[in-house]
Parts: structure tokens; C-alpha cells; sequence
């Protein structure tokens, strides 16, 4: 480990950096090769091709597109509420990945002595972007973007449950609700005495998982989820009035809120910024607290983290969308039961062994 | 100022980077953008049709029960999670405590479900 010693202003300014680098790059990536190439290849097409070698300036372009467009206030919006809408929900973004932790000394909060409740946190301050949905769907004064406020509200409050309570095996299984706890009982962990893969939580937390992921999936109201954007019954719900910049940070919350959900799905269940333990032993004088984690750590996260948004936009672009009262019936007959019986089948398990 | 408060000070910063954030991307569109509005483009957009109403009109809202709901199961999760955090220590007899916990709580749900809350009527 190297000892340098920061100030603490030093120590934000660089926090925040890191915090910028993990939120805006790794957005503008997935929506590249998912949003623009995967896609286009599932449907037979190019996808965009001519900004660029393979269109890979195409987002440059589309920003550029954006920013030239007039910023319009609808008479009967109120104004204020109208503008702060998307401030909020990119408040809500970037305290999430406060918490997540992209090597053994890459934590932005969460160190030895300090806020040690890291999932609960990142749980609480994921639902301030319901605050601002509302606020845009609110404020806009129109029919459509009040029903799209209205049902995003009802959505998000209904999958906000089963993802807490599918978190709650992982913290049961770890016994922290540290994020770098989970990540080293994730590291430490056997399954049945072997130890070569460590015991990543979605081997033994798979039902755990796979709620995550799906209330992950209706969290970012995605399809099959998008009901609160569904371009065929409501235009784009809650963003149907702005325009311009505006429209576009509603579109960069929604990516790099899927992209941070994807870190925290990676630090719970894929073993975070360490890889199994056997590929630690190959190499001589390598543990998992050296200091070179602190550069392997940030690669082996944003390589899980694109497996998992693959899931995201893969399940996106394949199945079509539920009806509102069927999205409501799944969550609270199925979702939530099955959480529940698996918080206390995680509980007997953990008390047995 | 401990490490601790240090930590929450830093929450505050990321917020006021988040602001900072959408601050420039708006500043930087308010540059280049064009400012014309007309009594047609400020309109709220209704299909191209004139709007019909205020844009506050009423609607029925079929799912505000599950607010109630909500608020019932997320109080249950802020009590999980210490318990979840100490299971090891507190052995079989904190594992029947909260089984009888979330029993109850399912119990809520269960009743709520056989009322017909959890359907969609009209």
C-alpha cells in the first residue's frame, strides 16, 4: 500500500472526481454498445454508422443535437417544479454510487471508521428519483405526463419492496451491511468447505438475485416495466413536455442510474472488485488487499457491470410489456412473497450452519 | 470534525456535484439554443389537438392503497435489517422472533389480498 497522506479537500476533490468518472463515462458506454449496436443487431440493422469509425462519436453528435434545441416552459407548468424535476432525479444518481466500493482503498464513503450502513444508504437514497418523477409529471400541467408521474409512483413504491427485501438474504448471508463487508465475505466465503471461487452470492442467494434484478429492471421502468414512459399510450410519460436538454437529463439519469444499479447488483451477488480466490493464488505475492487491486478492482467492476446492464437491455429489447395491473398483481402476489419466504429460509439456513 | 461526519459531509458535496452537473449541461445548452417561443409551441402538447381542460384534471388513481401498503412492509425492512446484520449471534431464538415478525406482517398482506385491494376494480 502506498501512504500518502491527502487533506481532506484534496481527498473530496479526487472523491468526486472518481465519483464523475464511475456515473457519466461508463453511461455514455452502455448506451453506445447496448442502446445503439446490440440493439441494431438484434433487429437486423447497422444502427448508426457515420459519426465515427462504427458511429462511436454518435453520442457526441446526439448531445450536440440536444444542446442546439429551444428549452420550452409550457404556459400552464409551474415553473419552478418544472426545473428542478431533473435536478432531482440526478441527485438521487450520484448518491447512489457513492457507496459502492472499486477496490480495497477505492471506496468513496464506507472506510474503516466510517459510515458502515453502505446498502441500507444506497437503499434509502434510490427512491429520491420517485421525488422527482413526480415532480416532472407534476409539474408539466399535462394529462400525459400526469399519468405517467402518477403510474411511475405506483410503480416504483411497489418494486422498491422486493428490492430491499432481496437485499436482506445477501446481508444476512454477509452479517454486514458494509458494501467492502460484503465484498470480503463474498471473497472469504466457501461453498460446502471449497474456497477456490470464494462464495459469490448468486450461487446460494439465486432466488435473491433474480429479484433484484427484476425490480432492478421495473426500478429503471424499463421494458417490460416502461408503463410510465409507454411511447404508445402515453408519448414519454412524465417527460413528455420537456424538450432539449432537459429531455436529455432525464435520459442520462435513466442510463447511468441503470449503470450504478448494475455496480450494486455486482458488489452484492458477482463478489464486487475482487475475483475468485484461485486467480489470486496463481499469481505469487498477490493478495487481495495489495495495493494493485486498487487498479484491477475498477476493471473487474465495470466488466461485471456490463455483463449485468447486457441483462438489463437484453430483457429490455426481447419481452413485450405488462398491462398496469398486472405489473402491480406481480409485485405484491408474487414478488414480495417469494422475498419474504426467502429472507426466512436464508435465516434458517444461516442459523443451521 | 470525525471521519464519520466527514463521510456525510461528502454525501453533501456529490449532491452539489449533482447540481453542479445539470447546472453546466443546461448552461452549455443555454448558450446555443434558440429562445422563440411562440403561443403555439408553449402549449401542452395534447396530440396536436388543442388541450382539453386544465392540465391538472382528474383521474382516478386505482393504486393509492398500496401507498398504505408500502409504508406497512418498509417499516418492516428498516427492522430487518439490524436483525439480519446479528442473526449469527442471536441464534434460533432471534430466527423464531422475526419468523413470528414477518408471520404477522404476511398476515397484513394476506388480508389485504383477500379484501381485494391487491386487484384492480373499478
Amino acid at each position: 500500500m502506498i501512504a500518502i497522506e491527502l487533506a481532506y479537500w484534496q481527498e473530496a476533490i479526487l472523491k468526486l472526481l472518481l465519483g464523475f468518472a464511475i456515473v457519466l463515462p461508463p453511461a455514455g458506454i452502455t448506451v453506445y454498445l447496448y442502446l445503439f449496436k446490440m440493439v441494431s443487431f438484434m433487429q437486423s440493422r447497422l444502427g448508426p454508422m457515420e459519426a465515427g469509425p462504427y458511429g462511436s462519436l454518435q453520442l457526441v453528435a446526439e448531445i450536440g443535437k440536444w444542446a442546439q434545441k429551444e428549452d420550452i416552459f409550457p404556459t400552464k407548468a409551474d415553473r419552478f417544479v418544472y426545473a428542478a424535476a431533473p435536478f432531482v432525479v440526478l441527485i438521487s444518481t450520484f448518491l447512489l454510487v457513492l457507496v459502492v466500493p472499486f477496490g480495497p482503498d477505492l471506496a468513496i464513503i464506507g472506510g474503516e471508521n466510517g459510515v458502515d450502513t453502505g446498502i441500507f444508504f444506497a437503499l434509502a437514497v434510490s427512491s429520491i428519483s420517485v421525488i422527482g418523477i413526480l415532480m416532472a409529471g407534476w409539474a408539466s400541467a399535462s394529462k400525459y405526463s400526469l399519468l405517467g408521474g402518477l403510474r411511475a409512483a405506483g410503480q416504483l413504491i411497489a418494486y422498491e419492496l422486493p428490492l430491499v427485501l432481496a437485499v436482506v438474504g445477501v446481508v444476512i448471508q454477509a452479517g454486514t451491511l458494509s458494501m467492502q463487508g460484503i465484498v470480503s465475505a463474498q471473497y472469504e466465503g466457501e461453498i460446502f468447505g471449497f474456497g477456490g471461487f470464494g462464495n459469490p452470492y448468486f450461487l446460494t442467494q439465486f432466488v435473491g438475485f433474480m429479484i433484484f434484478l427484476i425490480s432492478v429492471q421495473a426500478e429503471l421502468a424499463q421494458a417490460p416495466f416502461d408503463m410510465p414512459v409507454a411511447e404508445s399510450e402515453l408519448v414519454t410519460g412524465y417527460m413528455t413536455e420537456y424538450s432539449g436538454m432537459r429531455f436529455l437529463l432525464f435520459f442520462i439519469g435513466e442510463f447511468a442510474t441503470a449503470n450504478v444499479f448494475a455496480f450494486i447488483a455486482a458488489t452484492l451477488f458477482l463478489g464486487g472488485w475482487a475475483v475468485p480466490p484461485f486467480l489470486v493464488d496463481m499469481i505469487p505475492g498477490l493478495e487481495i488487499d495489495s495495493w494493485a487491486f486498487n487498479l484491477i478492482g475498477p476493471a473487474v467492476m465495470i466488466v461485471k457491470m456490463l455483463l449485468l446492464t447486457f441483462v438489463v437491455y437484453w430483457v429490455r429489447f426481447t419481452f413485450p410489456r405488462f398491462r398496469e395491473d398486472q405489473l402491480q398483481r406481480f409485485a405484491w402476489k408474487v414478488l414480495i412473497p417469494i422475498s419474504l419466504v426467502n429472507i426466512a429460509v436464508t435465516g434458517l439456513l444461516k442459523v443451521v450452519f | 470534525m470525525s471521519e464519520f461526519l466527514r463521510e456525510y459531509l461528502l454525501v453533501l458535496l456529490f449532491g452539489l456535484l449533482a447540481i453542479g452537473v445539470v447546472g453546466a449541461f443546461l448552461g452549455l445548452a443555454s448558450l446555443l439554443r434558440p429562445d422563440r417561443p411562440t403561443a403555439g409551441k408553449v402549449t401542452n402538447y395534447e396530440s396536436g389537438v388543442d388541450p382539453v381542460g386544465d392540465g391538472w384534471s382528474q383521474s382516478q388513481i386505482r393504486y393509492y392503497i398500496f401507498a398504505l401498503l408500502f409504508v406497512m412492509f418498509d417499516v418492516e425492512a428498516v427492522f430487518i435489517f439490524p436483525w439480519a446484520t446479528r442473526l449469527e449471534e442471536y441464534g434460533y431464538f432471534g430466527l423464531v422472533e422475526m419468523v413470528i415478525f414477518i408471520f404477522i406482517l404476511a398476515l397484513g398482506l394476506a388480508y389485504a389480498w383477500r379484501k381485494g385491494v391487491l386487484r384492480w376494480s373499478s
